[in-house]
């Protein structure tokens, strides 16, 4: 009797019993990225006998860390429908803090304050943006002249060499734990914990429906600006830790570091399949798309491929990416 | 009088929902035909494929004596069908002239001939609008002129006319109403919808009844009583729609609001609710209810004004501060305010409380939420495949159930219906004023908008009518009657507040 109710309780109501065909639109939406990076690495096996040795791809994984750290904070960022073109320039001022503060104090503590430097920075942007309500894009864009201003003041628009003091944080830069770059590794634990508080905390679930639909989260009566606010100083955070890393390697903190990095960032996350419209996306993805685009790099180095062609083939693949993701929705039509 | 169209056995699904099911309709030159039904009898689905917005998927369409597909509402417009919406399509930062010859203007425009041919057009419906008026600054009636304008000079020999006064105050509606009576006269055909009877009463020829996507009757105007006419819309006794009767004890004061005020949309107004009260808020759209219930939530700032909880005064400033309060809002717009689409049924139910189901670190209990969503769906009655199903796949009806189970969940003593049942087929109806029934039984205090009179009627202990921001007075169930409700949603002196 009560199974009965049951069964009649849980049917689906009579308009969504449409029969089940395989749609090759959504498929490639859903596993598009996966489906890139399949067809990437047997285009550069095919190409390159060095490509599929340990020794590449940890080089190819060791040369996407910042940016991989950069597209975390994005992941997020892009989750509540925003968007935050200052990881590039708080990486420089992250690279030059450190290189600077680590002469001055303890070098825990100059990686502590390097990233307070860049979470500051993320703040600003939240503040401005959760509070009051600016877009993002103009606002991030505004916030990231200041941070490569301020990078270009800090270092006086000289490399600063962190030198003996700096041993700290070069010795992360080289260094190998569990057989892996250390920078690789963090990169990695970064993604892991992402994707666990995507997947599992309160925090990653409402950023998610923040970004679908932030009108009914507020109407739920739960503080949108607070979870705004926290993506960016994420973003910030992580941007610091990328600049910490390329200064971790080079031993050289640099106003000039990631020109451009933001665009990566950005790549990497929409290739993920994120949806710039927000609520769309994941971690596990995200690193997907940053792997893609090291392997693309990897691959043209390891072909020789000019500098300046590197750059038009590198969006050209983008795009072709993208059309391999989205454009089974336009040809179904 | 000639034929205009004839639409035979029009059948139109979504996704398996029949929204026509066969549906017949017949247009005449030179009359005034009304579409009633209830919100969800296929009306409007019906007037988009006479418009050309949709293709039925079964059924005819006649004009001049032969069958005709119309593919797209520019094809409609060009056999002379144009439906004026709701929502009107007007571009509002150009001007008249240019909204009414917006899809003919030549690439070299002569402004002179353009704005004279706008002057004669709006000049032959009575009225005296300037052609170079930008339209954004016109207020909504003359925006509504300006769209039949526009329709007039497409030479349209059908008008579809969606709810045209719902947004109209009354001086606005009867010169409506005069320009419709004008149009029939030069032998235009004009399709009526509308909610007020007594407007349908007095303007349309003939009238055809929907009900749940298919056509009941068509009846001559002089064949029949309103009451007859909402015995067809409704399909059953009026007693019966309203699920059953609980009883309800009605305890202490648990909302009042004092001279609550923002601008010239809520002005002074004072009410209260009781605990296992149900009190209604009618009158028009733009009345300003809306407005109200979004101050008292906390979603918009007001200007002055107190709101007590239980007796003690809160200051909400955020959604959070009044759903702290345990105050819960259904919004108007479901799909805009109320659910995040996308999202499992689960994650929206639990969405306004989830610090229980939240351990120390933020990590959500699924298990906890799992049981808790279980319960909620069997008091509710969900209807879906799981729980972990995205709201956007199901029903109106359902979607809206959704919503209910998240202020289920959060346990608030009061809570706001605004338009509760728009978009939801009557057999959901009956469930969501069950619920809100057994919610007010169990000693809530129940706050309920709606336009439909009918509804504020069959369910509320008492019903406030705002109208231009103010509360204009108050009915009893003995006084219940539309003509009440539309003489203080209307015409009523915004007098001092009555609650």
């Amino acid at each position: 009797m009560t199974q009965t109710t049951t069964t009649a309780d849980t049917s689906p109501r009579s308009g969504d019993a449409p029969a089940r065909r395989i749609d090759f639109g959504d498929l490639m939406h859903r596993y598009g990225t996966v489906v890139i990076l399949v067809v990437l690495l047997v285009v550069a096996r095919s190409m390159s006998d060095v490509f599929l040795t340990e020794r590449n791809l940890l080089n190819v994984l060791r040369q996407i860390s910042g940016t991989g750290l950069m597209a975390v904070g994005m992941l997020f960022v892009i989750l509540t429908r925003g968007i935050d073109l200052s990881v590039g320039s708080i990486a420089a001022l992250g690279s030059v803090a450190s290189a600077i503060l680590v002469q001055q104090m303890a070098p825990g503590l100059a990686v502590v304050a390097t990233l307070a430097i860049g979470g500051a920075f993320g703040l600003l942007s939240g503040l401005l943006v959760a509070y009051l309500r600016l877009p993002p894009f103009v606002t991030t864009l505004a916030v990231m002249t200041i941070a490569r201003g301020a990078a270009l003041i800090a270092s006086g628009g000289q490399p600063i060499r962190m030198g003996e003091a700096g041993a700290f944080i070069t010795r992360f830069g080289s260094g190998y734990a569990l057989g892996m770059p250390q920078p690789v590794l963090l990169m990695l634990a970064v993604f892991v914990l992402a994707g666990l508080v995507l997947a599992f905390t309160r925090f990653g679930r409402m950023v998610k429906a923040i970004g679908s639909n932030a009108e009914a989260v507020r109407l739920s009566g739960i503080g949108v600006s607070r979870y705004v606010v926290s993506v960016y100083v994420i973003s910030g955070v992580l941007a610091a830790a990328a600049g910490i890393i390329s200064s971790s390697r080079t031993g050289i903190g640099s106003a000039t570091v990631g020109v451009g990095a933001e665009l990566d960032a950005i790549a990497a996350v929409v290739i993920g399949g994120a949806s710039l419209m927000g609520g769309r996306g994941g971690a596990i993805n995200t690193f997907i798309g940053v792997f893609v685009l090291g392997i693309i790099a990897n691959l043209m180095n390891l072909a020789s491929v000019p500098g300046y062609h590197q750059q038009v083939f590198m969006g050209v693949i983008i795009i072709g990416a993208m059309l391999l993701q989205y454009g089974s929705t336009f040809f179904r039509r | 009088m000639t034929e205009l169209v004839r639409l035979q056995g029009i059948r139109k699904s979504f996704g398996g929902v029949h929204a026509l099911r066969g549906v017949d309709f017949s247009l005449k030159a030179g009359e005034v035909h009304a579409l009633l039904g209830e919100n969800g009898a296929g009306k409007s689905t019906l007037m988009r494929v006479l418009g050309g917005e949709h293709q039925p998927d079964g059924g005819e369409i006649v004009m001049d004596g032969a069958p005709v597909e119309l593919r797209s509402p520019t094809d409609a417009m060009k056999k002379g069908v144009v439906v004026i919406h709701q929502e009107m399509a007007l571009a509002s930062d150009l001007s008249v002239a240019e909204n009414i010859f917006l899809s003919e203007i030549p690439s070299i425009v002569s402004w002179k001939t353009l704005n004279r041919r706008a002057r004669e057009l709006i000049e032959r419906l009575g009225f005296d609008i300037k052609p170079n008026a930008i339209v954004r600054d016109l207020s909504v009636a003359y925006q509504q002129v300006v769209e039949i304008a526009k329709a007039l000079s497409r030479n349209a020999r059908i008008i579809v006319f969606d709810e045209p006064t719902a947004v109209l105050s009354g001086q606005d509606a009867e010169r409506l109403l005069g320009i419709i009576d004008g149009l029939r006269r030069q032998g235009v055909g004009v399709v009526y919808i509308s909610h007020r009877l007594d407007e349908v009463f007095r303007i349309a020829d003939r009238m055809t009844i929907m009900k749940d996507g298919a056509s009941v009757e068509t009846v001559e105007r002089n064949a029949v009583e309103i009451p007859d006419v909402i015995r067809m819309m409704v399909g059953r006794p009026l007693s019966a729609l309203f699920g059953e009767n609980v009883e309800r004890a009605v305890g202490p004061e648990l909302l009042r609001v004092e001279g609550l005020t923002r601008g010239a949309r809520v002005r002074d107004v004072s009410l209260s609710v009781r605990a296992g009260e149900i009190v209604g808020l009618g009158g028009l759209v733009g009345a300003g209810r809306t407005e109200l219930v979004r101050l008292i939530f906390g979603a918009d700032h007001r200007e002055s004004g107190k709101i007590l909880v239980e007796g003690n005064e809160i200051n909400p400033t955020h959604p959070k501060d009044a759903v702290k309060a345990g105050i819960g809002l259904v919004p108007e717009s479901r799909k805009e305010q109320g659910v995040v689409l996308d999202f499992p049924i689960r994650v929206n139910a639990t969405m306004a409380r989830l610090s229980p189901l939240v351990n120390l670190f933020g990590v959500v209990r699924r298990s906890a939420e799992r049981s808790a969503v279980k319960a909620l769906s069997d008091r509710l009655r969900i209807r879906a495949a799981s729980m972990d199903a995205p709201v956007s796949s199901l029903s109106g009806g359902n979607q809206q159930k959704v919503v209910l189970a998240k202020w289920f969940h959060a346990g608030g003593r009061i809570l706001i219906f605004d338009e509760p049942t728009r978009g939801v087929d009557v057999g959901a109806k009956t469930e969501i004023y069950s619920l809100i029934k057994s919610l007010a039984a169990e000693g809530r205090a129940v706050l309920v908008i709606s336009s439909e009179h009918l509804e504020l009627f069959g369910l509320c202990d008492r019903v406030l009518v705002m109208r231009e921001g103010r509360l204009t007075g108050s009915l009893l169930p003995a006084d219940y009657s539309e003509e009440n409700m539309l003489k203080l949603a209307m015409t009523a002196p915004a007098a001092a507040a009555a609650h």
